[in-house]
């Protein structure tokens, strides 16, 4: 069997005969992404204006403080998050097809030559660590949960709900429905198995797995909106920290 | 009435060119009764692979203004009149003459997969609905190869010679996953289907005509099934200690 | 002497449906080398098309059913003019082909306890058809590619037969050529299978695809075969016949089911009128009865209310469309209109999900906001090669058949689901028979080298001769067909009709073409035009024959089904010199204790 020219053959030259506008959803992406980069960077080194009263920014949760780190603390805690979702099945289709062009879109070239081996060598191969990523921000979201419910009650005890507290809960709804949705939890929790009725734990497995199934058919969704609600939870505390505004007390 | 100007590659591996063509639009109409009509009236012999014209099997892949797509599924209302469309064959393998090309290549991958392998034994399968609404997914595809056209792996970076590509991918999901198949395909597909290669951009769900969910259903499990195997210690120390899954 | 490549083996499979894929894996199975032929790609023919499911007595549903009644159904629906045997065969296997195909990894519907799921159909008194959701025939044919692919079978895909060649009076090879680039190929072969399928590109009007040339019935008929019943010709009422696109796709019977209602192109509803005197009374008499009977059926309400006449037989609704447009009463591309828009449209979507989406994806007609144009539709056809019924040999020896191409299995009507578990145990039986005798034949047959080179001059003439486009004559041979031989015949017509077609011949003769021979489309029609006219001839001639109504065969002139000679014949046909000639044969008798069967119901009725 001869193989093909790989990028031009009799029928096809150029990058591709699409003729919609095949660019724009590479390109929001990666605008996208750069302005969240670009912020989070920014805050992560800031190292201030993270934490006031009872409200911490997701990005400094948890907040680990030691004598011999002389960094911002964000650091020691980001790698997580930053980990967990550069690793994420949505956020690799994403990057790769914006930013590495492994395609640009369907049918249209961007790299090409036989050199390309995909996910099988460093540093691509480490992909496959994503389910560590996944244990260790389920923890993290875990965190998160606590800082939005202590948000609640004020230094002084009382009881209270802001709208600043209701954004960091909002952020944990998202920020689960985008955890627990990923890929690897949907093998580990039932895919695994090849049947779902051979035993009682196989059957309970089987029902997890359905809702997981259920949150991982909107992984880009939630990856989206996730994404949004975090840096919004920071900028929120960030802004309350800095005396711009307050909480908004509902009561 | 309406009339379409269709750009047809006409020509064989050694060259060719686009042909145009006009024709009469009638309702209902598709790219393939379209080609069928300039085959009739203008160019008996223009090659096109088609066997059902119901979208049931998969023989008539092309490609309609840069878009893999079944023929005889691509209306031809989709198109703003006075639009040229062009038809291309699939672009992933070698052309054999006007719009059909040499799949060959599938069907030897095909070949290199374990088959099927249930346990024997005689009695009746008692089998669950809900064990095999997976498998019946990846068993609704017509091996029309768009996926295989549309996958850069094999389109830009002609990766045939090592990795065997998404449509193979959903038949090995679907034997892995049966619940009666008793085989292990995990270092095949490591180590010589190279599953690795694919890098999940979903090119391969975005074509599929038979809407099945190709990345998220078969190649994201499969991956996951060989973490479970050569990626995972963790795991695997657990499991050598406390029994293994099943 | 032109240029062809040789291979060899035990024996030749032409066909790689159900049948011939069937038939492939048991030759295998039997530790012979076996070829196989497939005029498209492997897992592309037509058998993806069935929708219903495959018909077995597994009685995992209704624990009443087994291999009698399914026999019995089979033999009545038949019109009792089946090969018994046949049938018996049939129902008796169908369970074990069917737990094999699940054991190749077919994955078939379950019922709540995990059983195979059945479902009910036409003519079938118990729940009967394994299925798939609507895809049955694509997992049948993944299945046995699979296992066949597995198993090592060689497969020759694009690759075209055009000729069986013969030392003496047996088969010894086939000779054709491959439609990539027009190379031809010789076959040496001790035994061959032919499972090629069904007619229907001879009408105008088909559900069938392109490969439907009769292939196999051409190449048994020159051959020496003879073909029987091939009058029993079977056409759905109801097939789209606009827009262009969709010309023959099925419109199932459900549409009409669930209320669709039948107008002529002056709006008047005009299965009022059609209604045989015998059955009048269980269909509604008035417009609003009807309404009353599908308002009931919505709502799952009791009503005293009547069913609508659109769900008459199918043989009287297809008279039905027929007369109307003869009468001038036709809708504007030669059908009638279907209505189901006059109901709630979420409610269509709902309960004909499938249909809804072929016009609404395929053809852009949403079935909700207007009606579809609907006529008979060609569909399938129960007359073919005559074979023997334990070995599906034909009277060549070494000449073997099964599936659509092969007779006698349905008699003069086939029921739903009966072909899907045809393709499995005849195509089982014909590898098995070709397995056998090829097992006997000792040493290679040899091949004349004058029919090769016959062969390849046949095959080159059109480009070498001046005259007519073959798509032009195939056209002219489906309005011939269309008009004369249709659903409905009368003598007059009939003796036209072969009258045309005698001319025809001429052309199809003398068909040219153009261009080189790769990958040339009307070439190969030229060479398929060939096959058509025999079978166009074939049930021109039968039909002409038969001076009664029968299953599918429907006269005017003989409206009534004949109790005497002719329920005890087939017709059979075969190749006299350059002539067809035709003869009618007796029935093979069944045997007392399978008569006792149908005995035993009409008791029970009594
Ligand atoms: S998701 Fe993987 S298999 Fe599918 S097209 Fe992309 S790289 Fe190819
Ligand atoms: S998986 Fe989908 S796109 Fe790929 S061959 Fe099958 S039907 Fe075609
Ligand atoms: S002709 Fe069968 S899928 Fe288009």
């Amino acid at each position: 069997m001869t193989t093909s020219p790989t990028v031009e053959n009799a029928a096809h030259s150029g990058r591709t005969a699409r003729t919609d506008n095949w660019w724009a959803s590479p390109l929001m992406v990666a605008l996208g992404f750069l302005a969240f980069i670009i912020y989070a960077t920014y805050r992560a080194f800031e190292n201030n204006y993270y934490e006031v009263n009872q409200y911490l920014s997701p990005f400094y949760s948890p907040k680990l403080i030691f004598d011999w780190w002389h960094f911002s603390p964000a650091l020691l805690i980001l790698w997580v998050p930053a980990g967990f979702r550069a690793t994420c099945y949505y956020y690799r289709k994403a990057y790769y097809r914006a930013y590495f062009l492994t395609p640009p879109a369907c049918g249209v070239v961007g790299t090409q030559g036989s050199s390309y081996c995909g996910e099988t060598k460093f540093p691509w191969v480490l992909q496959n660590l994503h389910r560590y990523f996944f244990y260790a921000a389920a923890i993290v979201l875990l965190i998160l949960w606590y800082d939005a419910i202590i948000s609640f009650k004020t230094p002084d005890g009382h009881f209270s709900v802001s709208l600043l507290s209701l954004v960091m809960v909002l952020n944990c709804v998202l920020l689960s429905g985008y955890t627990f949705g990923c890929h690897a939890y949907r093998h580990l929790c039932g895919g695994a198995l090849n049947c779902f009725s051979s035993n009682e734990q196989a059957k309970t497995r089987f029902k997890v797995w359905q809702f997981v199934t259920r949150l991982n058919e909107h992984h880009m969704g939630w990856a989206w909106a996730s994404l949004f609600s975090v840096g919004f939870t920071d900028f929120f505390v960030s802004q309350v920290a800095r005396g711009n505004m307050g909480p908004i007390p509902f009561f | 009435m309406r009339k379409a100007t269709l750009k047809v590659f006409r020509g064989d591996k050694n060259g060719g060119d686009y042909t145009k063509y006009e024709v009469p639009v009638e309702e209902g109409m598709v790219v393939l009764d379209a080609i069928h009509y300039i085959q009739a009236k203008d160019a008996p012999d223009l090659a096109v692979r088609w066997n059902c014209k119901a979208a049931k099997c998969g023989s008539c892949s092309a490609e309609v203004n840069g878009k893999p797509s079944l023929m005889c599924k691509t209306r031809m209302d989709r198109f703003e009149d006075g639009e040229e469309i062009q038809v291309q064959p699939v672009k992933t393998f070698p052309i054999i003459k006007d719009l059909v090309t040499d799949v060959s290549w599938n069907y030897e991958v095909n070949k290199k997969i374990k088959g099927f392998s249930p346990p024997q034994d005689d009695n009746e399968w008692i089998i669950y609905q809900e064990d095999i609404d997976r498998v019946q997914e990846f068993r609704k595809c017509i091996e029309c190869f768009l996926c295989q056209d549309v996958c850069h792996v094999l389109r830009d970076h002609d990766r045939k010679d090592a990795f065997m590509g998404p449509r193979f991918l959903v038949r090995t999901a679907g034997l892995e996953m049966h619940p009666k198949d008793t085989a292990n395909r995990m270092k095949y597909l490591k180590d010589e289907g190279h599953i690795g290669f694919c890098n999940i951009t979903k090119c391969c769900s975005e074509v599929c005509p038979e809407d099945i969910h190709i990345t998220d259903n078969a190649i994201i499990p499969l991956k996951e099934r060989v973490v479970d195997e050569f990626y995972d210690p963790v795991a695997k120390i657990f499991k050598s200690i406390f029994g293994g899954k099943k | 002497m032109a240029n062809y490549e040789t291979h060899e083996h035990d024996v030749i499979v032409v066909g790689a449906g159900g049948a011939g894929l069937r038939a492939a894996i048991e030759v295998s199975a039997q530790g012979l080398s076996v070829g196989l032929v497939c005029k498209s790609l492997l897992g592309k023919a037509h058998t993806v098309m069935a929708e219903g499911g495959i018909a077995a007595a597994l009685a995992n549903v209704d624990p009443q059913d087994g291999w009698q009644t399914h026999f019995r159904d089979t033999m009545r629906g038949g019109k009792m003019l089946n090969n018994w045997r046949m049938a018996q065969l049939h129902a008796q296997e169908a369970p074990d082909r069917v737990r094999e195909l699940e054991r190749w990894g077919a994955v078939f519907d379950r019922t709540k306890d995990g059983r195979i799921l059945q479902r009910a159909f036409g003519g079938h008194k118990w729940k009967r058809l394994c299925h798939v959701g609507d895809r049955t025939g694509l997992e049948m044919i993944r299945t046995l590619q699979d296992q066949g692919v597995h198993q090592g079978i060689t497969v020759y895909m694009e690759c075209t037969i055009s000729k069986l060649l013969k030392d003496g009076d047996k088969i010894s090879g086939a000779f054709g050529y491959f439609r990539e680039d027009g190379r031809y190929v010789l076959f040496k072969t001790k035994a061959v299978v032919l499972a090629t399928g069904g007619v229907g590109k001879i009408y105008s009007v088909t559900s069938n695809s392109w490969e439907y040339t009769s292939d196999g019935q051409g190449l048994a008929y020159e051959a020496g075969a003879d073909l029987i019943d091939m009058e029993f010709v079977q056409f759905h009422p109801t097939g789209m016949v606009w827009p262009p696109g969709v010309r023959g796709l099925l419109v199932t019977e459900g549409v009409r089911g669930e209320g669709g209602i039948l107008r002529n192109s002056k709006g008047e509803r005009f299965m009022f009128k059609y209604l045989p005197e015998a059955t009048k009374n269980d269909y509604a008499a008035t417009e609003e009865e009807a309404k009353e009977w599908v308002e009931a059926t919505i709502h799952g309400k009791k009503s005293e209310a009547r069913r609508p006449p659109e769900l008459s037989t199918r043989d009287n609704v297809a008279r039905a469309i027929y007369i109307e447009n003869k009468e001038g009463r036709g809708s504007p591309h030669g059908g009638v209109f279907l209505d189901i828009s006059y109901q709630d449209s979420e409610r269509v979507k709902k309960k004909l999900p499938s249909m809804y989406h072929q016009f609404k994806e395929l053809a852009d007609v949403d079935i909700t906001e207007g009606p579809m144009e609907v006529g008979p539709t060609c569909h399938y056809i129960m007359g073919g090669i005559r074979v023997e019924a334990d070995s599906a040999q034909t009277r060549v020896p070494g000449l073997f058949a099964a599936g659509e191409c092969a007779g006698g299995m349905h008699g003069s009507n086939r029921l739903g689901g009966n072909s899907l578990s045809d393709l499995v145990v005849f195509g089982r039986r014909a590898g098995l028979g070709a397995s056998t005798y090829a097992k006997s034949v000792s040493g290679q047959p040899s091949i004349n080298d004058s029919d090769i080179n016959l062969a390849i001059e046949e095959l080159e003439a059109p480009f070498n001769r001046e005259g007519k486009n073959p798509y032009d004559v195939a056209k002219h041979m489906n309005s011939i067909m269309d008009a004369y031989v249709g659903i409905f015949r009368e003598q007059k017509d009939m003796e036209t009709g072969v009258a045309k077609l005698e001319e025809l011949k001429k052309d199809v003769a003398n068909v040219a073409v153009k261009g080189g021979k790769a990958y040339n489309p009307g070439w190969h029609l030229c060479r398929d035009l060939k096959n058509m006219m025999v079978a166009a001839e074939a049930i021109a001639r039968s039909a002409l024959s038969r001076p009664e109504s029968r299953g599918a065969h429907s006269r005017l002139d003989f409206p009534d089904t004949d109790n005497g000679k002719w329920s005890t014949v087939n017709t059979s046909v075969y190749k006299d010199g350059d002539e067809m000639k035709l003869e009618h044969t007796p029935l093979p008798v069944m045997p007392d204790e399978l008569k006792e069967l149908f005995e035993e119901k009409e008791k029970a009725h009594a």
